[in-house]
């Protein structure tokens, strides 16, 4: 089966692949590009484990085509931290202990990132809403809510 | 906590009193967060070797069948597959016996299927090629030809006369005769005389409850790699709540000698007794030996729920007597779970906690483990306890409704305290349970107004915790700073534990220790992460191996000043001459000490091994408020707060991160988990779609209260906390619910269909 | 399986007929993907349509109605004030389905041609009169959005027709939608049952109505005696009564993991009455 040949941006650096036509962009992204950051839970678009940004957009990268991405910029938790620093949502999470096991931060992150971007002054219950499909066994949401309205109040006052 | 690892806790007097802490309860941030909230951390699917296949594995779609033949040609002939195997690529040294004595046996056949199928999703044969979807594609290739069995999915529908029979002969002698050949094991425990105390009671109740089987739903999948040589030496990574467990199965599944392989546990995403076991590790080392080049295997999600650990599904009588003063008089129950095709449903687990919360003169339980066409049970968080106290609390709260007694005024009444003999037996040592009845008595969430259509309900919960064979080795280093290597992988934050109480100990800098979750060549025996044991057990061996090594700081002190050994003592880092020599020397801080230590006498480590016994029981309170839709049967959890005692909380914030979680997979429970098998007996839920664990959107925040009754097993009180948070909370909901819709729930989950047919029942329609 | 991207519906409808074996469109990707990773469908082409012009595009409609493109996800017709303002329900039922994750991907076109009975954005596209272009060899057609699902997974498509285009109404004043569908969480479930009303009044007084019911039938479905009901009322309490018993009387369903006929026929009732309320409210706004 011949693979396809493809283009694109990665947390900012151009990126070329040969992939299956089968295989997801999170296939792409941990099996080709070593990007092993975004997450399989379910390969269904049902826990947000995987999710990235295509051409900002926040999507689960199961459920795009390796093949999709051609041309596209796509971002992942490992683009989140600006440099050495981290990024105000990954410190608050580390503060308020708002992972456990730690496999459904990298998602949450990434939507949370999307979420602010959107909407820096969110209610409790928008994030809860924005979030809802980002599974978390572990905590039973309260401290990852709490680290999101930490971090998004964090950013308003250095904006 | 698996069955066979159960052990009565001896309890201790370990307690270092009136300690002043330093590092000790505060709320650092956890040593690996940075690789957690990048991307960096490796879990079980995220590590590759050179020259890697990828595996994958064919599973039954029948619930019952004889295998008659599989026919692996056509997949062995697709271009890239390396290796198929099927059970005779496995040890045929192992044999099957009754009970829990066939362990071993039980986890071979549930590794990969014998003679039959014994359920949906069971493994068959597995390949291994040169991409994943090549594997996936040669698997679809093997021909599996099935002579289909009657099967039986229910746990009392496998105990009636006509069920089918799953295995003959696996019946321990605990089992009383004429009862069907399912039926597997039987428990009974007790004291006093329950027809007396009934006698004496004003009101008796006596009731029935379902549960159904629910998934642990840690969120990363089963994942591991391989490696395994013709020469028997192998290596493996994977995700793992217990590497050294894994080795050992490993070793006795392939015929290798244990320390012939080394396993390295991951970070591990989400466990909750879940992955104390092993599933698709020895698949992936017989392909890799068949092979001869690693092999990555990677469960599905649908493999997950299919394939792994749900908990048990059980069945309940409750009988209570009470007096109008709410004295409980008598408590008996009887137990019924099926843990799928093998022998192990926690029922002893159900039956012993089930009324350990109360000082009972008279009680009796009863436990049936009965075997039926679904996927092997694995412990999933206090195994056996939550569906208990669901069935108990809901008929206490029942005869304190009906006797018009303040619910947890009749907790407090009859709870069980220091000196208490346990329902299951022996003598309470200090335990906590009245200290969280009473602090949640005073919450304000216990006064708070309720609005029209809510209801409040509260549960107790009990569960053992465990201590465990233990390894801790800790080094220092010759800047004085320190490494500790534990055996027992972090599945929530223990890293942080085991760093407060090791600066606690050696009076340095909390950041200035590194703990590693060490492979299992790398240090001695480690019990599994399991019985809520890690901050007591691998906690209590960080601060013995760390005094062992300040114990070593203080001879090279003494050694350096001439005086004795036992005229210097430790504190905050520095060895300092006491009694007569007090003030003739200058505090000789660690890094002085470790930076000459090779001149010394050599390096400076510490270490411990041991099986503590001492892990104090523990107990919780919940309270919560439910909002149910008359017209849809839905139910929304308004408020919640979580009391439990944490004997003392080592980093609080972690300590409520269990509180929460606990409450929140309790929830879900409550609610909407369950597995849902139709009548082909396949699974018909085996997604996060229809299986549906609570999300961000349904859940308020958790409130927490943290009771801190020392543990007398532990030098700082430490009593395990993630296991019990998981005990109230079927019972709490429950018993919110039933206030809130003004109908008793005795069936869970308790969905809205459910809810709806009992309004409708109530009401006659 | 090949993976197409062709610049053109010509090249797309060609593509199709000439592929051999099972063809699928890709919009979003939703369900085409989740099937193919459960082992569902693996089709031997697929058709990434994306890449057409126009198929991103919300347009106003000279007849004052909307086109919508075929590959619009859920979260541009979320953010589109204009649309939003117009078919209230219509957006909110798209919006319900899936994550924020899948919104930025699901489309209305996917959801229609995916052909579940539970579809949410299908009972709303029905109450709202929407209708497709479909296009294929033989040329394009009009289809009202009930008739493309023939029942589960099946659809009125012929081999080689695809829709090219989603057409909503114009508005027009004193109309209102809503849609309501009742899962067991907050999110993230497939609707046991799902319910769409879209009205007219003048003054207090309905005088034109649309119900349509999901996941009670093989098909999301019209109940045109539930709309009935309603018309000629002010949505008073018996037409209320009289709307739910006409909407449980429309239900056929079934016994699933997901609810029972019982739950199902009582909810659809319940989720009319509700959704016809504020339905209601937003006509009269409307005026």
């Amino acid at each position: 089966m011949s693979k396809i040949h493809v283009s694109t941006t990665i947390n900012g650096d151009t990126a070329e692949f040969l992939c299956d036509p089968r295989e997801t962009l999170l296939d792409v992204l941990r099996d080709r590009l070593g990007l092993t950051g975004a997450k399989e839970g379910c390969g269904t678009g049902d826990c947000g484990a995987c999710s990235v940004t295509l051409d900002g957009r926040l999507v689960c990268s199961c459920l795009v085509l390796g093949a999709e991405a051609e041309g596209r910029e796509i971002a992942t938790v490992e683009g989140i931290a600006p440099g050495e620093e981290l990024h105000p949502l990954q410190r608050k999470f580390i503060e308020h202990a708002a992972l456990q096991c730690g496999i459904c931060t990298p998602g949450i992150l990434v939507a949370a990132k999307a979420l602010l971007e959107k909407n820096p002054d969110p209610t409790e219950t928008e994030v809860r809403y924005w979030l809802a499909g980002n599974l978390c066994r572990c905590t039973g949401y309260d401290k990852i809510i709490r680290a999101v309205m930490d971090a998004a109040a964090e950013m308003r006052e250095a904006a | 906590m698996a069955l066979d690892e159960y052990k009565p806790q001896k309890g201790g007097d370990e307690l270092e009193q009136g300690h002043a802490f330093k590092y000790v309860g505060t709320r650092p941030d956890r040593p690996d967060g940075t690789d957690k909230v990048t991307g960096r951390a490796r879990f079980g699917a995220d590590i590759t070797a050179p020259g890697m296949l990828h595996g994958a594995i064919l599973r039954s779609p029948h619930a019952h069948a004889r295998i008659v033949s599989i026919d692996t040609a056509k997949a062995e002939a697709l271009d890239g597959v390396k290796a198929v195997v099927t059970r005779a690529d496995f040890s045929d040294a192992i044999q099957p016996a009754p009970g829990m004595a066939g362990e071993m046996w039980n986890v071979l056949e549930n590794v990969m299927a014998g003679d039959k199928a014994l359920y949906d999703g069971h493994a068959i044969a597995a390949v291994a090629a040169t991409s994943a979807l090549t594997a996936r594609d040669a698997v679809k290739l093997i021909e599996v030809t099935y002579e289909v069995l009657p099967h039986v999915t229910d746990v009392d529908a496998a105990m009636a006369d006509d069920a089918p029979v799953i295995r003959d002969g696996t019946a321990d002698k605990s089992v009383p005769p004429g009862l069907h050949p399912n039926v597997v094991r039987y428990h009974q425990s007790g004291h006093g005389d329950v027809a007396t105390g009934f006698a004496e009671a004003d009101l008796v109740i006596e009731d029935s409850f379902t549960t159904e089987a629910t998934h642990q739903g840690y969120i990363e999948p089963h994942a591991c790699l391989g490696i395994l040589g013709g020469d028997g030496k192998g290596e493996l990574w994977c995700c793992t709540q217990g590497h050294w467990n894994v080795q050992k199965i490993c070793a006795a599944l392939l015929d290798l000698e244990t320390s012939q392989l080394r396993v390295t546990a991951s970070e591990i995403g989400g466990g909750f007794g879940g992955k104390t076991t092993v599933f698709i590790e020895p698949v992936a080392l017989a392909l890799s030996r068949k092979a001869n080049k690693p092999v990555k295997l990677v469960m599905s999600r649908a493999e997950v729920f299919r394939a792994t650990g749900p908990t048990a599904s059980t069945s309940m009588d409750i009988k209570i007597g009470m007096n109008k003063d709410g004295t409980i008089t008598a408590a008996q129950g009887v137990f019924r779970a099926q843990g799928g095709a093998f022998p192990g449903a926690p029922m002893e687990f159900t039956a012993m906690c089930a009324f350990a919360p109360y000082n009972l003169a008279n009680v009796h339980q009863v436990g049936y483990d009965v075997m039926t066409n679904r996927p092997k049970q694995a412990a999933y968080r206090a195994p056996g306890s939550p569906m208990a106290a669901f069935a108990v609390e809901s008929v206490i709260d029942e005869l304190c409704n009906q006797l018009g007694l303040d619910p947890l005024e009749v907790r407090l009444k009859n709870a069980s305290r220091e000196g208490t003999r346990a329902s299951y037996g022996p003598k309470f040592q200090r335990i906590g349970l009245v200290e969280t009845i009473e602090a949640a008595m005073a919450h304000p969430h216990y006064s708070a107004p309720l609005e029209p259509g809510q209801g409040r309900g509260i549960s107790c919960g009990f569960w053992f915790n465990h201590g465990g064979e233990t390894s801790v080795t800790l080094a220092l280093s010759e800047d004085g700073s320190a490494q500790i290597m534990v055996g027992t992988p972090d599945i929530g934050g223990s890293r942080s534990s085991m760093a407060l109480m090791a600066a606690e100990v050696l009076g340095i800098p909390y950041e200035n220790i590194r703990v590693t979750v060490a492979d299992t060549a790398s240090l001695g025996y480690n019990e599994v992460s399991h019985g809520s044991r890690v901050t007591y057990a691998s906690g209590l061996a960080t601060i013995k191996a760390a005094e062992a090594a300040v114990r070593e700081l203080c001879r090279r002190a003494a050694a350096k000043w001439g005086i004795e050994e036992d005229a210097v003592y430790w504190e905050d880092g520095y060895a300092k001459p006491s009694g007569p020599n007090a003030g003739d020397f200058e505090p000789l801080h660690i890094s002085k000490i470790t930076r000459r230590m090779g001149a010394t006498g050599g390096p400076i480590n510490g270490h411990f091994e041991a099986t503590p016994e001492g892990a104090g029981v523990s107990f919780a309170t919940h309270i919560v408020d439910a909002e149910v839709d008359p017209e849809t049967g839905s139910t929304k959890v308004v408020r919640y707060t979580v009391v439990q005692d944490a004997g003392k909380a080592i980093h609080p914030t972690y300590v409520e991160g269990q509180f929460q979680g606990g409450a929140a997979q309790g929830i879900g429970w409550a609610l909407n988990e369950e597995y849902i098998y139709g009548a082909d007996g396949r699974l018909q839920n085996a997604g996060f779609l229809d299986y549906r664990i609570p999300v961000a959107s349904d859940l308020p925040m958790i409130d927490t209260v943290i009771v801190e009754v020392p543990n007398p097993g532990h030098p700082y009180g430490v009593r395990g906390v993630g296991e019990t948070s998981i005990c109230p909370p079927l019972a709490a909901i429950a018993n919110a619910v039933s206030a809130a819709a003004g109908v008793r729930m005795r069936n869970l989950p308790m969905s809205p269909p459910r809810i709806l047919a009992a309004l409708e029942e109530q009401s006659g329609g | 399986m090949r993976y197409l991207s062709p610049a053109s519906f010509d090249d797309a409808i060609a593509q199709a007929a000439q592929a051999p074996g099972v063809t699928r469109f890709l919009a979003g990707g939703t369900d085409v993907l989740v099937q193919m990773r459960a082992d569902i469908v693996t089709p031997d082409t697929l058709i990434d349509i994306k890449k057409i012009p126009g198929t991103h595009d919300i347009a106003r409609a000279p007849d004052g109605g909307w086109t919508i493109g075929v590959a619009v996800t859920g979260a541009e017709m979320r953010e589109h004030v204009d649309l939003g303002a117009d078919w209230p329900g219509l957006v909110e039922a798209m919006d319900l389905i899936g994550s924020t994750q899948v919104q930025g991907r699901a489309t209305l076109t996917g959801n229609l041609c995916n052909a579940s009975p539970a579809a949410d954005s299908v009972p709303a596209m029905i109450a709202a009169g929407v209708t497709l272009t479909v296009t294929g060899p033989e040329g394009s057609r009009t289809v009202a959005a009930e008739d493309i699902p023939t029942g589960p997974g099946q659809t009125s498509l012929a081999r080689g027709e695809l829709v090219t285009a989603v057409h909503i109404p114009p508005r027009g004043a004193g109309g209102g939608d809503a849609y309501l569908r009742f899962i067991p969480r907050t999110e993230m479930d497939i609707a046991v049952v799902g319910c769409g009303v879209n009205l007219t009044v003048e003054g207090d007084t309905i005088t034109a109505a649309r119900v349509a019911l999901g996941a009670v039938a093989p098909t999301a479905r019209l109940a045109p005696q539930a709309a009935s009901a309603i018309i000629g009322t002010t949505l008073d309490d018996a037409a209320l009564d009289a709307l739910a018993a006409a909407a449980s009387a429309a239900c056929a369903p079934i016994d699933d993991k997901r609810g029972t006929v019982k739950f199902r026929t009582h909810i659809a009732g319940v989720l009319a009455r509700r959704a016809a309320k504020i339905a209601y409210d937003r006509a009269r706004k409307a005026q």
